[in-house]
């Protein structure tokens, strides 16, 4: 059922990556101030922003967990989360090289974007102990739920009060005057920002798809009244 | 094709190895989520072929009385 239309996916991902990656580094113009550094931005900030929109996608799952009661919104939350912090890593490794490269410091402890993407990013990586810490599988669901939804409200809320913060040294791409990007390099942007909201979406199916398959099998262990083997994890929910 | 030869040349300044190794650590991760979830994948098919096993030697004790009584039975 989870694998239905992943090859598909898969395939437009590739090619959407592909194409992405072609427009990056031959079709972008070079940035007059930050020259070949700001190639990182095509990577950074969508990385970022899906992480941020697939926080906020778990959390909704989780209210339609909360409501229905149903186990598959809860694995759905689970692994958005899951996608979501591995995007996370990746968005605040390439957000400190780009800013030795800028800036020539890998952090800096008082511009409100980092830390306070990095406060988004440590609170989700409490969420594997706090579902690991229920023993009760149906509590567990229903209280990594809870906790999804009030982090998913966080996360717009976080993102407001940095826009109105005043930014010390982080660059505003998308202001509205002075400062906004031209066009070939928007489009590049948004490019990159479609192949890494399909990426995201496959790597959700294809986890997904793993954990179905996994669920079956010991389904099926079950039936055949054989031991369920060790290796599975208490953390992450049973999709059948 | 145009849009390739229309590229401008990729400037192998003191940039380059920053840009690079922002992607490469993208592809890193990428790598090894995979290779976690290929070992994953690995461990549901040894574990389906167990199940696969369990149910054949199943499907062969049902089947074993009848058999044995079908031989126990005097030929005509």
């Amino acid at each position: 059922m989870y694998g239905k239309g992943l090859r598909p996916l898969s395939i437009a991902t590739v090619s959407m990556v592909a194409i992405s990656l072609s427009l990056v580094f031959f079709y972008a113009p070079l940035d007059a101030d930050q020259g070949f550094v700001q190639k990182i931005f095509y990577l950074h900030v969508p990385l970022a922003i899906v992480a941020l929109v697939g926080f906020v996608v778990g959390g909704v799952f989780a209210v339609l967990h909360l409501r229905s009661n149903d186990r598959r919104w809860d694995a759905y939350s689970y692994v958005s989360i899951h996608i979501s912090v591995i995007f996370g890593v990746a968005v605040l490794i390439t957000g400190a090289i780009w800013a030795k490269a800028s800036w020539g410091h890998w952090w800096v402890w008082d511009e409100p974007t980092l830390v306070s993407f990095l406060i988004v990013f440590l609170l989700y990586a409490t969420y594997y102990p706090f579902r690991y810490a229920i023993e009760d599988r149906d509590r567990q669901a229903r209280y990594a739920s809870v906790f999804a939804v009030t982090a998913g409200a966080f996360v717009p809320l976080n993102f407001m009060a940095v826009r109105m913060a005043e930014s010390l040294v982080h660059p505003r791409t998308f202001a509205t005057a002075n400062g906004g990007l031209p066009g070939e390099m928007m489009f590049t942007f948004l490019c990159s920002l479609a192949a890494m909201a399909l990426l995201w979406t496959t790597l959700v199916k294809f986890e997904l798809t793993a954990k179905s398959a996994s669920g079956q099998v010991k389904r099926l262990r079950r039936a055949l009244d054989a031991p369920v083997s060790g290796g599975s994890s208490r953390i992450a929910p049973e999709v059948s | 094709m145009e849009l390739l030869f229309a590229a401008p040349a990729l400037p192998l300044d003191e940039a380059g190895k920053y840009v690079a190794g922002a992607y490469v650590v993208f592809v890193v991760l990428l790598v090894v989520y995979v290779a976690i979830m290929a070992a994953k994948l690995q461990r549901i098919e040894r574990e389906l072929g167990e199940v696969a096993e369990i149910a054949e030697r199943n499907k062969e004790s049902k089947a074993a009385p009848g058999r044995e009584a079908e031989e126990a039975a005097p030929r005509v």
